[in-house]
């Protein structure tokens, strides 16, 4: 690659960790202000306890636990492109997997919150940690909520990790491009990374061991979460397809919140040479067999529950269809599946514009669908005289709004002291091969990390158009 | 140390001079591990990238995550089995340590052993963090690949330099530079 080309490519990319606009001014004072407001909400929960919330008897879980649910489906977004896309050698995907990874950690970290913060006394959280308290007990490894804690902490350990590790060597970049304070905290975090062939060989090889590692890692996390629900005795909770339909679900909105970050990067970082429609293409294919995926699993969930007819199913199916929040399911349907589906699977409509509008549909959706998950069910348990109904208070109303800005503060604030796009592997993917790959030393026999030779991958529009690294 | 580098625009001028700094070396006194190579990026498929000698493109990696996994999966396992019996609480009809529940407890750190022996093992291999003062050039950064020999002998610059410099070399610089 001309030694100008890469040029280019530091400057564009490197540009926003040294030049601050007023968008991102504005978008972190408006952030800051709601996530601001959330904390304050939070305060006033923990002085004044849990009543402040709209929960009560029989509705015990509400918003808390949709947003809990919600942001960690959100961040399934990164394990798939970054670890399957990786593993696949598609390389379409260089320009994206950091936007996604991103996505994961704070999603994750987001998510994780929410345990603790529907906690009635939340300075107590860390009884959940695996130590033997002053009464010699230790915490009930039976519960579902203590498979929680240690699959969202390995999840979050791994994710960390994957999103870190390659983060190194584009701190060497800017250290060696920074100047002042920003080269001595860039040294620092770049750990003294040169570039040698074993360190690149190092990496990459501990990058193909966790994006192994963190697929099932992922999998297992969000069908632990549906746990949270199947292992209970509740209405159309108690059901075998919970865990792959919560994974299925996860993986669906965190491709749409993927696309609505890369989205918005796009306009503000001015990355449009990087961020090429045919990656919204090819996401919104992705994001066209979720949607089917889902509708089938919703589809094979009601049609067990109403082909049974069990009463106290039944009780809730009709809540849902007809009854109470029947507006917020055909709302659900509408967002997940009638709106994003004629949008995705027709090529023309499949453009950024129209792959954002779904993906925005399908983050409301998505949310709605914890929300009907949890809500009915718990508001119509098997006695009729214990049935209730949930309103949510300002508290819960403010404490979610947080959850988004505090999502946008962060990748902000990320974008700001990282490159958001890999620009190492970014021109790694852009180089073409040698056409005759040069013959090992002797007494050498390792296997290459890739497939093979890669072609070319020209900066156009075209670039990655299914292309993979076969 | 002291290192004698060229800083080469592309990867093919950088395989030319690191074949004819191999062909050299036993002329000119320096060992196969004093040739440096650096770039800002993996060039898979030249003959650079892998190094230069095995070590250099071997790892263990794989084996010690796989050991860190078992580790952790037996950690698991052993500690929500002897603390479920050591305080056993009656739950619903379970036993006191199902391998059901306490599969799950088993297969999380697991996957974490694997992941941070993955980290650690990175971390030590690829030498990380180094806060020493190494062979290296900013220019790197800009697209260019460093490669050169460290330690040579007083005798042997001059010839190193203009092999450097033949191979294709934009510039030929000493480390540390002398100003």
């Amino acid at each position: 690659m001309e030694t100008k080309q890469t040029a280019q490519i530091n400057d564009d990319l490197l540009r926003p960790l040294f030049r601050t606009t007023w968008r991102f001014y504005c978008g972190a004072i408006v952030c800051g202000a709601v996530v601001a407001a959330a904390m304050a909400a939070f305060g006033y929960q923990v002085w004044n306890g849990i009543g402040v919330w709209g929960i009560d008897r029989p509705v015990f879980w509400a918003f808390d636990i949709t947003n809990f649910v919600f942001w960690i489906g959100i961040s399934h977004a990164g394990t798939l492109i970054s670890a399957i896309l990786r593993l696949a050698n598609a390389t379409w995907r260089r320009p994206v997997t950091r936007c996604a990874e991103v996505i994961t950690v704070f999603a994750l970290s987001i998510g994780g919150m929410f345990p603790v913060v529907h906690l009635g006394r939340p300075w107590l959280a860390f009884w959940l940690f695996p130590y033997r308290s002053e009464r010699e007990i230790w915490p009930q490894f039976r519960s579902p909520l203590m498979w929680d804690f240690f699959a969202i902490g390995t999840y979050l350990t791994g994710s960390i990790t994957f999103l870190l590790l390659p983060i190194i060597p584009d701190w060497a970049l800017v250290r060696d491009k920074a100047a002042g304070w920003r080269k001595r905290m860039y040294g620092m975090l770049a750990l003294g990374w040169r570039g040698t062939p074993r360190q690149w060989h190092r990496l990459e090889s501990a990058m193909h061991i966790m994006a192994v590692a963190i697929i099932p890692v992922a999998v297992s996390v969000h069908t632990i979460v549906s746990w949270d629900f199947a292992m209970a005795p509740v209405p159309m909770w108690h059901s075998t397809i919970f865990g792959p339909y919560f994974v299925a679900g996860a993986i669906f909105s965190g491709i749409a919140g993927l696309i609505l970050a890369m989205a918005i990067l796009r306009k503000l970082l001015h990355l449009e040479e990087y961020l090429l429609p045919v990656h919204f293409d090819n996401l919104g294919k992705l994001l066209l067999m979720m949607s089917l995926l889902w509708f089938y699993f919703v589809f094979a969930e009601r049609l067990t529950t109403w082909y049974g007819n069990e009463a106290s199913e039944m009780a809730v199916f009709w809540q849902t269809q007809r009854g109470g929040f029947a507006p917020l399911f055909w709302a659900m349907v509408v967002c997940n599946f009638v709106i994003p589906f004629p949008l995705l699977a027709i090529k023309k409509l499949r453009t950024i514009s129209g792959t954002v509008i779904a993906s925005a549909t399908i983050v409301v959706g998505m949310w709605l669908e914890r929300f009907l998950i949890i809500v009915p069910s718990l508001s119509h348990k098997y006695l009729p005289y214990a049935w209730g109904t949930y309103r949510p208070t300002w508290v819960e109303i403010t404490l979610t709004a947080g959850t988004f800005a505090a999502m946008g503060l962060f990748y902000l604030l990320f974008a700001k002291f990282v490159p958001i796009i890999s620009v190492w592997e970014l021109k790694a993917g852009m180089r073409a091969a040698p056409a005759v790959p040069s013959p090992l030393p002797a007494r050498t026999r390792s296997l290459p990390l890739t497939a093979g030779p890669r072609t070319a991958v020209p900066r156009t529009a075209d670039a990655g158009l299914g292309a993979t690294d076969d | 140390m002291i290192a004698i580098y060229g800083l080469y625009p592309d990867p093919d001028s950088a395989e030319r001079a690191l074949d004819s700094l191999r062909g050299a070396r036993a002329e000119l006194g320096f060992a196969p591990r004093d040739i440096a190579v650096i770039s800002s990026e993996p060039f898979e498929g030249y003959g650079f990238s892998r190094g230069v000698d095995e070590r250099d493109h071997k790892t263990i990696m794989p084996w010690l995550a796989a050991l860190g996994g078992a580790l952790g999966g037996f950690t698991g396992l052993e500690f929500a089995t002897l603390t479920q019996n050591a305080y056993p609480l009656a739950t619903g009809g379970m036993p006191l340590a199902p391998l059901w529940t306490n599969g799950i407890i088993t297969y999380e750190l697991t996957m974490l052993g694997a992941i941070l022996t993955t980290l650690v093992t990175l971390a030590v291999s690829a030498g990380l963090p180094n806060p020493r003062a190494k062979l290296y050039d900013p220019e790197v950064s800009d697209g260019n690949i460093l490669v050169g020999v460290i330690d040579p002998s007083d005798r042997s610059r001059p010839a190193l330099s203009k092999l450097l410099l033949d191979a294709g070399a934009a510039k030929v610089r000493e480390f540390p530079p002398r100003f």
